[in-house]
């Protein structure tokens, strides 16, 4: 009994406030839109019974799904944020891994402070990390004052308010989340193998591509996961930092709720999107199945 | 010992110099005597007066302090309870739905947990304010607490508790006496997490809340979306230093717990 007391409470709450949230949201993307409070039909009218229930039903259909395919601005907007999602994982790898190599060659008594330091900024506001890239890639900005008065380039770089900035801003911002899984991939190597390799004939990059690259494989995707995954549905860092020709598909389901008080098509927005998120998901969690066994 | 080759110095100095030097220039630039952000016009600290005098700021900060500690409060209980379930429960019923609802709000798109809250709160009736981002926040920190919490768990030893129980403690006296004082770091340190993405959060709260109770997340954010303002570099800086004192002060006092245990252990032999 006392047991079932304590599965039940955490099982109604995620039941009540994630599980109903999202078959409201389901149920809201197959309503048409209307003026009206709350701006869709059909609402559901209990008082009506089973026949209320039938009626309400079949009133419910795919035109929102057949509308995002024929609206331009939605397939771009999802091609678009795959895109921007892609590339800044792919630097954010080319960027991370070099420190996370680094944290793992380094002596034993600095890597605690190392480790704060990577995880220091995780702790502070997402927010203004990102802000702060305003003041530096603005068109008077820091980095173009730098750079003029270096005298590498002549005119000030548009760089705030394009794609640029936002890749900047994402690698910036999840940074820590590919570092420290590499990391924690590489510190388990054992140096011995790498030592073994080189007295096998291998040269250093050898021994790197062959025996280091491979062992660290699993951080590797697990680093681009925790990357990719939430960026594809990033909101803030493109109305922050991109532009107004930065399409990604968090922004358009934010205005289309927001501005276009459009609930019907916000929702179907958000179905889609989970929709292409779950492949991703999917393998991300194999992936840490495999590390967990792995561990044992 | 090791040396650290060129390449990894090199590496790890830009890394860190990526990583570090645009707060600093944020803090650089809240003791700026200017208007404008982006020209230096001598040392000043007008901008943290301003920021105290700004009454729509204070009132933020106090809602958003208050929500942050009622939902990690009531998401560290939730979240524990929940690891306690998964890793001690067995087999039950729905162990699979249970699982997955632990792990997806870890993954959801923060835009699409706020819209789907927000149709829930509209469809029940619920009018939004400090209780409705209250409710979200504790919905989706419970999940990163339970995985906190289950992840020490996981590698405590079960018959500490069962001796416990064979000596006559009660199953929640075991808890509290044995269990509890164990994982008691996994708990604080879900507490703090659940903390600080509870006062980090713009987007869910944006969809949860009303009029009344904007968080300063959603100041912050209508403030410097049109640009840059001198007094969100003053309010930036003063969050900056009270996280970096909170995490500088964590892990040395942890390291100095280490420590001592690794001592006791010893006096003991």
């Amino acid at each position: 009994m006392k047991r079932f007391g304590l599965i039940s409470v955490p099982y109604l709450w995620l039941l009540a406030l994630f599980l109903v949230p999202f078959l409201i949201v389901l149920k809201i993307s197959l309503s048409d839109t209307a003026l009206a409070i709350p701006p869709y039909t059909p609402t559901l009218d209990m008082s009506e019974g089973w026949a209320g229930f039938t009626a309400w039903l079949s009133e419910l259909d795919m035109e929102n799904f057949t509308w995002l395919t024929q609206d331009d601005l939605y397939w771009k907007a999802y091609l678009s944020s795959l895109k921007i999602a892609t590339m800044s994982t792919i630097l954010a790898l080319l960027v991370g891994f070099p420190i996370a190599y680094g944290m793992s060659r380094a002596p034993d008594e600095w890597r605690p402070t190392l480790m704060m330091m990577i995880i220091l900024p995780f702790w502070t506001s997402f927010l203004i990390r990102v802000y702060a890239w305003k003041a530096i890639l603005s068109q008077e900005g820091l980095l173009n004052q730098l750079l003029m008065s270096i005298g590498i380039i002549g005119e000030p770089l548009t760089i705030l308010n394009t794609n640029t900035a936002v890749y900047i801003g994402i690698v910036y911002t999840y940074l820590p989340f590919m570092v420290l899984p590499i990391y924690s991939a590489l510190e388990r190597l054992d140096e011995s193998l790498l030592e073994a390799a080189e007295d096998l004939g291998c040269s250093r990059m050898t021994a790197f591509w062959l025996v280091t690259l491979p062992l660290a494989k699993q951080g590797i995707i697990a680093g681009s996961f925790l990357v990719f995954i939430p960026a594809m549905g990033e909101f803030v860092i493109p109305s922050l930092l991109g532009g107004s020709k930065t399409l990604m598909i968090g922004k358009v389901l934010w205005e289309e709720f927001f501005s276009n008080r459009d609930w019907p098509v916000a929702s179907a927005v958000a179905i889609v999107l989970l929709l292409i998120l779950i492949i991703p998901i999917v393998l991300f969690q194999r992936n840490e199945e495999k590390q967990r066994e792995a561990g044992k | 010992m090791r040396r650290l080759s060129w390449f990894n110095t090199v590496s790890l100095t830009l890394g860190f110099a990526f990583l570090y030097i645009p707060m600093l220039i944020l803090i650089v630039y809240s003791f700026n005597g200017g208007k404008l952000v982006t020209v230096w016009a001598g040392f000043s600290t007008k901008w943290y007066g301003e920021l105290f005098r700004n009454e729509a700021f204070l009132d933020a900060a106090w809602v958003t302090l208050k929500v942050a500690v009622m939902s990690s409060t009531a998401a560290t209980v939730l979240g524990t309870m929940a690891a306690y379930v998964m890793v001690r429960a067995g087999r039950f019923r729905g162990r699979t739905l249970f699982s997955g609802m632990i792990y997806a709000p870890l993954v959801m798109p923060e835009v699409i947990t706020g819209l789907s809250l927000l149709l829930l709160f509209i469809a029940i009736g619920l009018d939004r304010g400090v209780l409705t981002i209250v409710l979200a926040h504790t919905t989706f920190s419970m999940c990163y607490v339970s995985v906190v919490v289950s992840s020490r768990l996981v590698t405590f030893d079960q018959s500490l508790e069962e001796a416990a129980l064979d000596l006559g403690c009660t199953g929640f006296e075991a808890f509290r006496l044995v269990t509890l004082p164990i994982i008691a770091p996994a708990v604080i340190s879900g507490w703090l997490l659940a903390f600080t993405l509870s006062l980090d959060d713009l987007v869910i709260a944006s969809f949860t809340s009303g009029p009344s109770s904007t968080t300063l997340p959603i100041k912050i954010f209508s403030a410097v979306r049109l640009g840059v303002s001198p007094e969100i570099n003053a309010l930036s800086t003063i969050m900056i230093t009270l996280v970096a004192v909170g995490v500088i002060g964590a892990s040395l006092t942890s390291k100095r717990a280490i420590a001592k245990r690794a001592k006791d252990e010893q006096e003991a032999i």
